[in-house]
């Protein structure tokens, strides 16, 4: 279990002093996928290295399995860090290092005799499926055998948690999905925890339990990934669920409602029904639907016609098929600004 | 020309090579270490410590700053107790180690500044020592780069030993000092001329071969 409390991380800069982390205090529980989610800026990077004190917090404690890390001398943080394996979005391998030598690092460093290393070395290569590339360099891989190469060596020291910087962002959305998949899986066959820092929802909804909202250095909202998707409270997290392009051209919409699609509907062409049901016209002004899993997941943003008798008919028809659905919001995060 | 002269380049020649490989190969030895320190204690550095830092630091810029002419002049009692004399090849290796230490010693400092940070970062949170970083990833990440350092600071040494001819040192500088500049003989100080072009070339390609050779970065 990983407890963050009233965590604070403060950098002096020639100019000013920057408060990266606010006040953050953060439950993650064993065997949980948890993500965190915030624009750039937003603190959450600083956040992730004070989980290892990468970063050490100004104030507040950090509290792994009952220890807290704060307290620890040199020695004692070291083989803390062995426990917290972390990818990274640019890999960060060793570049005069070949495949097989970089996942064997860790255990070098650890001093595991190395008949034993090496055959833990075959056993992760199998395991993200690398075996053909053990003699390779990092030059002669793409960036998703790079990041399988970097969760291998992550996973060598069989560490309890990893923690996960943005560790899609620089990848295309394929590559994306099947990094995803193998964290998830990951996290189901060996139990271990993973945090996941990102500023893509795509990424929360795929592989996380639940998801904290950050924005300047502060925890905004904290929930079930279902929960924060239907009922975003914090502007941040409207802001991020919401399709990225709709946004500039909010303000001219009227009546707009957002419906978010869970799961529950797969498949039902819910649109179309509701507009011959309904017998009104609805303009799609954005949406942003995928297949996740055999699961529709996403949101649409939809325009209701002006009259308020349609506009009850329509809200009703959802109401009785049970779609969550949620009025201007749109409209409301446009006129309020950001906060990022 | 005669048989004596052609002795007298070879044998100048093989003084250089061994005065330059020498001085260099012991000028590392306390160049790295140092070159290592100024880096680790620096603004940033893994084991940040401005004291040391400054204090090294220093010296280094000082005995950079001295001239090299100045400085073999400077310490002729310092290479005489080390080497019990001031002339010949041996007693110039003192000096050049003196002047060549600092410089590589920034050498160094400038090929560590190049690693990635990111692998150091992930090296830190695999829970790293301080040492294991040096051993296991500053310098084998390093390596090409403190190769091609080690390249230009070998032509720079040798030019270091031929200026050492004009106050007793031995080589090929020696040479084309007393006997193309004292006496006249411009042919002779032609051909030593060569012959130091010659080495530098075959210093110059055969560093640069060995490094796009160890180099895993581009294939």
């Amino acid at each position: 279990m990983i407890e963050l409390k009233d965590l604070n991380k403060e950098f002096k800069t020639a100019k000013a002093q920057v408060s990266a982390v606010r006040n953050v205090n953060l439950t993650i529980q064993d065997g949980e996928v948890f993500g965190i989610i915030g624009f750039s800026g937003a603190g959450k990077s600083t956040l992730v290295r004070c989980i290892n004190l990468l970063e050490r917090p100004t104030s507040g404690s950090v509290i792994i399995n009952g220890t807290d890390l704060m307290r620890l001398n040199g020695k004692q943080l070291r083989d803390a860090r062995k426990r917290i394996g972390m990818i990274f979005q640019q890999f960060n391998l060793l570049s005069q290092r070949t495949v097989e030598a970089n996942i064997r690092y860790p255990l070098e460093i650890a001093g595991v005799k190395r008949e034993e290393a090496d055959a833990r070395v075959r056993e992760l290569l199998e395991l993200v499926d690398l075996t053909d590339k053990a003699k390779s360099y990092p030059s002669q891989l793409s960036g998703g055998q790079k990041q399988r190469v970097a969760i291998a060596r992550a996973l060598a020291p069989r560490p309890e948690i990893i923690l996960c910087d943005e560790a899609t962002s620089a990848l295309d959305p394929i590559t994306t999905s099947s990094i995803l998949d193998l964290l998830k899986s990951l996290n189901e066959k060996l139990g271990v925890t993973i945090v996941v820092i990102t500023h893509e929802m795509k990424v929360v909804e795929q592989i996380c339990d639940r998801v904290a909202v950050m924005s300047d250095g502060e925890i905004k909202e904290e929930g079930t990934v279902r929960d924060v998707f239907l009922n975003p409270k914090s502007e941040t997290a409207r802001r991020l669920i919401e399709p990225a392009h709709a946004s500039a051209d909010a303000p001219q919409a009227e009546n707009t409602i957002r419906l978010a699609f869970t799961g529950e509907e797969s498949g039902a062409p819910v649109i179309s029904d509701m507009t011959v049901k309904c017998d009104v016209m609805v303009n799609i002004l954005s949406a942003n639907t995928e297949n996740i899993g055999g699961k529709a997941f996403g949101q649409m943003l939809i325009e209701l016609p002006a009259d308020e008798a349609s506009q009850l008919r329509i809200k009703e028809y959802l109401d009785g098929r049970g779609i969550h659905y949620e009025e201007g919001g749109l409209h409301r995060s446009a006129q309020e600004g950001g906060d990022a | 020309m005669s048989p004596e002269m052609i002795d007298l380049l070879l044998s100048g020649t093989w003084e250089t090579l061994y005065m330059t490989i020498v001085s260099t190969v012991i000028a590392y030895i306390f160049g790295i270490p140092l070159g290592i320190i100024l880096y680790v204690t620096g603004e940033g550095g893994i084991r940040q410590n401005r004291i040391i830092n400054l204090v090294v630091g220093v010296v280094v810029n000082v005995l950079r700053s001295v001239p090299f002419l100045i400085l073999l002049v400077f310490i002729l009692p310092f290479t005489r107790a080390v080497v019990g004399t001031t002339i010949g090849s041996t007693a110039t290796i003192v000096p050049l180690v003196v002047a060549a230490a600092p410089y590589v010693a920034r050498m160094v400092e400038s090929s560590l500044k190049e690693i990635d940070g990111g692998v150091i970062e992930a090296a830190r949170a695999m829970g790293s020592s301080t040492w294991q970083i040096i051993w296991k990833v500053f310098l084998p990440e390093a390596k090409p780069s403190l190769l091609v350092g080690a390249t230009i600071s070998l032509a720079t040494i040798l030019g270091y030993s031929a200026m050492a001819g004009f106050v007793g040192g031995g080589g090929l500088g020696a040479i084309a000092i007393n006997y193309g500049y004292y006496r006249y003989q411009s042919d002779i100080m032609f051909i030593t001329v060569i012959l130091l072009v010659i080495i530098v070339q075959i210093f110059q390609e055969g560093g640069l071969k060995l490094v796009s050779k160890v180099d895993k970065r581009t294939r």
